[in-house]
């Protein structure tokens, strides 16, 4: 089976970010970017069903050339290969849809999997848009994924609120991963060392032809705000005054 | 440049320059270096440091099994030759993985002893039956090994070792009689190297298997810290070892013990510089939470500062690892793989470079002993508790200033190297001292205006008190001057000082010039922070020395002559800690 994982960069989840003076983005000099947690849990899963099946998993992302540093992770986890079309500016998730379908138009892989949100801004979108600009049925926040023998189909299930899923999609398909699909495989060292050798291959993002003029624009950020920090009750008369007059909640 | 123009002779940093370019810094790892780094990490926090208190509590199994995982990450095969299955990687990769697996000091131990001085040995010396037999297994965490050269009555003096090894009258066992002591990995290790005199006379090295009749490890000991390694002494009782097994020459098991060690010295560097930065992250973390007075304790200027001084100190120490590092990689780049005796020729490559091996132990374990101690000042009386990381951070550290030859050993193979290879005429050490003297004696030139120019002035200076004390140690005391342990060590701290500054400003230099402003303004505030501290401790260390060897005129002019060469303008000084220091709270961790 060949199979298609979009990877997308994000900076560290561990890291504690900042936001710019002016609101228009966070402060990202000095920060790590990694794969998204998400996206690793698809090529581990890719990697998987190659080690059950055959087949080859290839990489793509959209990104600037920097972000081949996080194509080598997943081709130090074990993928095949990779493609990177390269962008400039951030894209909006109409946008990468699109372009991600161009690969895929290219590669004719017989599954697509990618993580089912970023943990940046958490849209949770890229999946469901590219089945829709291929035509492709979707399965999304798959917890567990089965072919048949033939591998024209697949059972998904699929985390939903309250409760598990089970839905079957004939193949193609774009396939979104959830938290509880795997635990992904740490980049071995012989990996990152084989990683070094594997083939990626840069597509300039001008060179696809697609319309990518942003539909949405992002006006501003702002952090959280500071929790005020607790108080200490004396009885549970109190708490429950406060529970109901202050918090609202009863 | 080109690798033969960087290469510098072991201890030639004394009287040479260096520039920026020639020395390794982590801003040079390779993408595969820093990939390696990540897994080690996400490893550790993911793995290990759940389960820190089963480690600390003896649960070996699971320790084992964290070692077999780290062997399937292949972190146990970097310095093991292609051709038995290992991946044969630069000293400052190994250096990399050392490190990044150091944020618990009990794994940290087992590793550095299994990967270490437990591989090293059969890789450097053993034979192609030998390699073929264990290596395997040794570079895949299926048997993991253990080091025994400390006895109960010979641990400094190592050679002074009693265990016996006797030749069975059939020519085809030795028989290993004596006690090997504090044995890191001794309650589960299956392969020990051992060291044993044949005939009470000739030191050699054996490679024993567990399971050999008469070998018995001994009961766990009770330590102060690095509780989740294992340390038992190892008893040979008549145990039976096959002749194939010695390893290397007979009678030559002092170079294995002291090569191995150089290299050991030097991953011990990169451990602690790990264990530090982990120090430091947990430490800033706290004040960063804390409360007192209404406001978070990293609002304090006093806890500021110390946040600064460790910053800065953990910037010299990362420095001088990796740059210890680079300099032996640069060394062993130029012996071809493949040529008959390679590895007595890369031995030579590493002892090169003992002095500088030795100068990464002492001071990256110092920093690590002042970290600790700051980060459970930080944490006030949560960091004596021992349900707060601060106590086991601070128990943790102190071993590092005993094992791979204690602080005192290491320090006093400074100067005493140098002044063994000035005898014999590897070192042009006294025509240095004759030039040092001319300078100093002569009136202090302005610092250049150059970036890092007062930096670079402070640091001459040192190396010309270090080479006039020097000069003036060998003048007082003659061919003795290796027995004066207090002028010895004396003088290695000027030496170490030197090194460390030097480390420090060369890669901040670097950095500077790498076009990112805000990492070199950090870089440069460090190297502000770390000049400062250099000088006023080389102070101390030339007085102390000054003292030591010199009387009357000759005194006073030693004296005068540390005061010009210690003086360092470090106008700025308050705003480079501030700087260092909010850096740090700001991203709740070592900020370079
Ligand atoms: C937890 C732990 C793990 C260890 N793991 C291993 C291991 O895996 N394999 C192994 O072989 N060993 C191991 N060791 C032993 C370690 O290397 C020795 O403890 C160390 O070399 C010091 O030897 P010693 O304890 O006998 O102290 P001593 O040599 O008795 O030293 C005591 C003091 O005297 C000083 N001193 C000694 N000689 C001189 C001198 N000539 N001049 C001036 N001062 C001197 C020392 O600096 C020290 O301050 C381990 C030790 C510990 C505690
Ligand atoms: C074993 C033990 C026994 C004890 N016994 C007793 C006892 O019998 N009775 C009792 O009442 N208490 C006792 N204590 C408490 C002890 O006195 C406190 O731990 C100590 O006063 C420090 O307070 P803290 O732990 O809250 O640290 P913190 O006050 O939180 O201090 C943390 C760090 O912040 C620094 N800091 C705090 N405020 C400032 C400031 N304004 N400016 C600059 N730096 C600041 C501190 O110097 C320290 O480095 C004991 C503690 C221990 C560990």
């Amino acid at each position: 089976m060949k199979i298609l994982v979009a990877i997308k960069p994000v900076p560290n989840p561990d890291e504690k970010v900042k936001i710019k003076g002016d609101g228009s983005g966070i402060v990202l000099d000095n920060i790590k970017m990694v794969v998204n947690p998400f996206c690793e849990i698809a090529v581990e899963e890719a990697l998987r069903i190659r080690e059950k099946q055959t087949g080859e998993v290839v990489i793509m992302t959209i990104g600037p050339k920097a972000s081949e540093q996080q194509i080598r992770t997943g081709l130090a986890m074990g993928a095949d290969r990779a493609v990177l079309v390269e962008a400039g500016t951030d894209l909006d998730s109409l946008a990468v849809g699109k372009v991600l379908a161009k690969v895929v138009e290219g590669e004719k892989p017989d599954l697509v999997l990618m993580g089912k949100q970023s943990v940046d801004d958490d849209n949770n979108q890229v999946g469901q848009i590219l089945a829709a600009v291929l035509g492709w049925p979707q399965a999304t926040f798959a917890s567990k994924i089965e072919f048949a023998a033939d591998n024209r189909k697949a059972n998904v299930t699929r985390e939903v609120d309250g409760g598990l899923e089970t839905i079957e999609v004939t193949l193609p398909a774009v396939v979104t991963t959830d938290l509880r699909l795997n635990e992904p495989r740490y980049a071995s060292l012989p990996g990152i060392m084989k990683a070094k050798k594997k083939e990626v291959k840069v597509i300039p993002l001008a060179s696809l032809g697609v319309d990518t003029a942003p539909r949405v624009r992002v006006l501003s950020y702002a952090p959280p705000k500071q929790r005020a920090g607790g108080g200490r009750v004396a009885d549970v008369p109190e708490l429950v005054a406060k529970l109901k007059n202050e918090a609202k909640v009863l | 440049m080109t690798t033969e123009e960087k290469i510098l002779h072991g201890g030639a940093y004394l009287f040479r320059d260096t520039p920026p370019s020639a020395v390794f810094t982590p801003e040079d790892f390779t993408e595969e270096q820093v990939a390696l780094g990540e897994t080690t990490e996400q490893f550790l926090r993911n793995e290990v440091l759940p389960h820190v208190e089963r480690l600390e509590n003896h649960d070996f199994e699971l320790m084992v099994s964290l070692l077999r995982r780290f062997g399937e990450l292949g972190l146990l095969m970097i310095d093991a030759p292609e051709e038995y299955g290992g991946l044969e990687l630069s000293k400052t990769t190994s250096l990399v993985a050392a490190e990044k697996a150091s944020m618990y000091g009990g794994f940290s131990t087992a590793y550095a002893a299994h990967s270490g001085i437990g591989t090293l040995p059969l890789i450097y010396y053993g034979t192609k039956g030998q390699k073929e037999k264990y290596l395997g297994k040794i570079i895949t965490g299926e048997w993991l090994s253990a080091y025994c050269l400390t006895e109960p009555d010979s641990g400094s003096d190592a050679l002074g070792a009693r265990t016996t090894a006797t030749l069975t009258p059939d020519g085809k066992h030795y028989l290993l009689n004596g006690t090997k002591q504090f044995i890191t990995n001794g309650s589960f290790a299956d392969l020990f190297t051992v060291f044993a005199k044949i005939d009470r006379e000739h030191f050699t090295a054996f490679l024993v298997e567990r399971t050999f009749p008469g070998v018995k490890p001994g009961a766990e000991e009770k330590k102060l810290g690095i509780r989740g390694s294992s340390t038992t002494p190892l008893i040979l009782e008549d145990a039976r070892v096959p002749v194939e097994n010695v390893l290397g020459e007979i009678g030559k098991g002092h170079k294995i013990a002291f090569n191995v060690l150089n290299v050991g010295r030097l991953k011990l560097g990169a451990c602690v510089v790990g264990g530090g930065k982990y120090a430091l992250a947990e430490g800033v973390k706290y004040a960063n939470l804390r409360k007192q007075f209404g406001v978070t304790i990293g609002t304090f200027g006093a806890i500021r500062e110390k946040v600064a001084d460790m910053v800065a100190c953990l910037f010299a120490s990362e420095s001088v690892a990796y740059r210890v590092g680079g300099m032996v990689d640069d060394r062993l780049a130029l012996v071809p793989k493949g040529i008959p005796g390679y590895y007595e020729v890369y031995q030579n490559g590493i002892e090169e470079y003992s002095i500088e091996c030795a100068i990464a132990k002492v001071f990256c374990s110092d920093v690590l002993a002042l970290v600790a101690d700051e980060v459970v000042q930080i944490f006030g009386g949560y960091g004596y508790i021992q349900e707060y990381p601060a106590e086991r951070i601070y128990r943790d550290e102190r071993i590092n200033r005993i094992f791979e030859g204690t602080n005192e050993i290491n320090r006093m193979l400074i100067p005493g190297t140098l002044l063994r290879r000035a005898m014999k005429g590897e070192l042009p050490l006294q025509e240095e001292v004759m030039k040092a003297i001319g300078r100093l004696s002569a009136p202090g030139a302005e610092a250049p205006a150059a970036p890092f120019g007062t930096e670079k002035a402070l640091l001459q200076n040192l190396k010309d008190a270090f080479l006039v004390l020097s000069g003036a140690a060998a003048q007082r005391f003659g061919k003795k001057v290796k027995d004066e342990q207090e002028t010895l060590i004396a003088l290695a701290d000027l030496a170490i000082g030197v090194f460390a500054l030097e480390s420090a400003v060369l890669r901040a230099e670097k950095i500077s010039a790498s076009g990112n402003a805000s990492r070199a303004s950090l870089a440069e505030a460090a190297a502000k922070v770390f000049a400062f501290r250099t000088g006023e401790e080389a102070v101390s260390a030339a007085r102390r020395a000054a003292f030591y060897v010199g009387e009357g005129n000759t005194l006073q002019m030693l004296l005068s002559g540390i005061r010009r060469a210690t003086r360092y303008d470090a106008t700025g000084l308050l705003d480079a800690k501030r700087r260092l220091a909010a850096a740090a709270l700001e991203k709740d961790r070592y900020p370079l």
